[in-house]
């Protein structure tokens, strides 16, 4: 079996959010990039086929240089071949282009992105993907198993979810329950010295048209003070709650 | 030309989301000088569009939809958009529907956005506006395809009455299932709101101390038809499903309301729930972070407090029926 794994490259979880060049770009200073988390489950759990029924797994980056070091250490946490294709993601529509192309030379059995980016929050490269690809796609997963080439996956629906069987080849969204937490996979040194003996590829960028493209930012209104009600007197929460706020 | 808005129903009924793209999408068709086509697919209720601006409602009536089948949808909405000659169709942010539209957009070969905030600015070009950095920011986002798909952020919009007729017109697509995914099963509870369908969301965290303690979420959650959530440690030390993880990296909430119990107030907590319109904190810690990010707080011991708000919220309830 042939994985492929996504990975987006994105501001740390604690990240301080700003903006410079009169807000049109994001402000990259002091900012810690890491493995987008959706996709750090979906690295864990391809690393799983690989250990239990001898898959090999590629990770592919869309981005410029500055993302090398996200994809090294994918590398030493243990997949096996890396592609970066050499150009800055503008818009989902192009990333799933550059990706499908990857994908198509590799010829991969499963697809492994995550839900959405954390920065970004698009969440639309894998169901492009899996549409350009032609093949299958199933979204918010959070179980999978493979046999032969069958795929059953459990994906989150609102208020429950879902058990799924698909023929492969398949591309999934995946997110946290892919694994377990506890199970997330870090690299160790041994990993990290073997990470530099292995191929990370650099692909030219095949896509000619951009279909969107993010203009400007801006950040939400500062939130006034919190109203402290007293806990012995409840009664004036429900009554804020419901003459002020009109939420209940 | 027209704006196609695609309206989810379940057991045969619209969802409110449904009625909130309903709204958008009329906003939106008198912004360009056209009018809105809705595709429902098995809906009993579909005239009742008409109250939100839809003059069209495209009904597919298909026992072999009646479970959700991501192609097939694709397939219904793609059609749908074909026959009105859709310049922009909308959707919710339902687990569903954010599942369906890249499909459609690349089969329509249009651009998409997620998370829309607002109507878009079409005084030069189409620029909707939209959260990013999960709720920390947003961005204005030029879409420049000729056709555009746009998803809605759930509870952004609201609802927007608009009174009309709506035409329900039997819709018989194609669509194939044949491409290898069958749903097998859904495991669904059926008697409780989801956190995407909530109105109220009560949350809690560490602070309860263990899963035994979870009747004080559920009684006041009952007490207010709320949906239940919690922090991520929470659902990691499986005291609650990973499915009530709340934040950042689980399910992001927009409620109207939405009470935290226990929970600190960690930045990437915050981000996921930050689109919930009202926010209350019940924290023993006054320098607990939440107080910074909450619009009312009680300092106060949750094991105290919690029981006590449940009661007083039953005889208001009772008393406001
Ligand atoms: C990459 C990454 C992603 C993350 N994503 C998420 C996410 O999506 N969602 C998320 O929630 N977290 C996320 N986290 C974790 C986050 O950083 C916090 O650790 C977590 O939110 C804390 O959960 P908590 O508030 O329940 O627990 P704690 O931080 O332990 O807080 C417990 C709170 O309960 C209060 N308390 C204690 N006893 C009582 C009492 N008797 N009555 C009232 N209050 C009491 C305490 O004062 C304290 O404020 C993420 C972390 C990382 C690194
Ligand atoms: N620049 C990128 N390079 C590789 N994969 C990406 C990139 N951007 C997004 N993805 C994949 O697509 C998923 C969803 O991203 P998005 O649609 O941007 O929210 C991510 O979790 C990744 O798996």
């Amino acid at each position: 079996m042939k994985i492929l794994v996504c990975i987006s490259h994105v501001p740390d979880t604690t990240s301080k959010i700003n903006f410079t060049d009169g807000d049109t770009k994001f402000d990259t200073n002091g900012v810690q990039f890491i493995i987008n988390p959706n996709d750090e489950f979906g690295l864990t759990r391809a690393m799983w086929f690989k250990e239990k029924q001898g898959a090999t797994v590629d990770v592919v980056i869309v981005g410029e240089k500055d993302v090398e070091p996200t994809i090294r250490k994918t590398l030493a946490i243990g997949a096996d071949t890396a592609f970066r294709v050499d150009v800055a993601p503008v818009d989902g529509f192009q990333v799933a282009q550059e990706l499908a192309n990857v994908a198509k030379q590799g010829n991969y059995d499963l697809i492994i992105a995550g839900r959405e980016s954390i920065d970004y929050n698009g969440g639309m490269v894998p169901g492009m993907l899996a549409k350009l690809l032609g093949a299958n796609f199933i979204n918010t997963c959070v179980g999978l198993e493979i046999d032969g080439d069958t795929a059953t996956a459990v994906r989150e629906i609102d208020g429950g979810k879902e058990t799924l069987t698909a023929k492969l080849p398949l591309v999934v969204g995946g997110q946290k329950g892919l694994v377990e937490e506890s199970d997330l996979k870090i690299p160790n040194m041994r990993g990290i010295m073997m990470a530099r003996k292995k191929p990370l590829n650099v692909v030219e960028a095949v896509a000619s048209e951009k279909y969107s493209e993010a203009k400007k930012f801006s950040k939400p209104a500062p939130k006034g003070e919190v109203k402290l009600v007293d806990a012995d007197n409840i009664d004036e929460l429900i009554d804020l709650l419901h003459n002020e706020a009109k939420a209940i | 030309m027209s704006v196609l808005v695609y309206t989810e129903s379940e057991n045969g009924k619209l969802k409110k989301l449904s009625l909130e793209v309903a709204s958008y999408g009329n906003a939106l068709a008198d912004q360009l000088g056209t009018s809105v086509t809705a595709i429902s697919v098995n809906a009993d209720n579909a005239a009742d569009l008409g109250k939100y601006g839809v003059e069209k409602v495209l009904n597919v009536s298909s026992e072999e939809l009646s479970k959700f089948h991501a192609e097939a949808y694709t397939q219904v909405i793609v059609n749908a958009a074909k026959e009105v000659g859709a310049k922009a169709v909308i959707l919710s942010q339902s687990a569903n529907a954010k599942y369906l539209a890249p499909l459609v957009a690349v089969e329509l070969n249009a651009a998409y956005a997620s998370n829309v905030v607002e109507l878009p600015d079409t005084s030069s070009s189409f620029v909707v506006k939209r959260t990013a950095f999960t709720n920390k920011a947003f961005n204005e986002t030029e879409l420049s395809t000729e056709v555009k798909v746009i998803g809605v952020s759930n509870n952004s919009f609201g609802l927007h009455e608009n009174e009309t007729q709506a035409n329900v017109e039997a819709f018989s697509p194609s669509f194939s299932l044949g491409n290898g995914v069958e749903v097998t099963s859904v495991d669904k509870n059926t008697n409780k709101v989801s956190i995407a369908d909530a109105e109220i969301v009560v949350s809690g965290g560490r602070g309860l101390k263990g899963p035994e303690n979870w009747h004080l979420i559920e009684d006041l959650a009952e007490t207010l038809n709320a949906a239940t959530a919690c922090s991520k440690p929470v659902s990691d030390m499986g005291w609650r499903p990973h499915g009530e993880h709340v934040g950042q990296t689980g399910k992001p909430v927009a409620s109207n309301l939405y009470i935290a119990i226990g929970v600190s107030g960690a930045i990437q907590h915050l981000a996921g729930i930050n689109a919930s319109k009202v926010k209350v904190v019940i924290n023993n810690d006054p320098e607990a972070p939440f107080f910074k990010a909450a619009d009312y707080g009680i300092v106060g011991d949750a094991f105290e407090v919690v029981p006590k708000l449940t009661e007083k919220l039953k005889t208001f309830k009772a008393n406001n029926a």
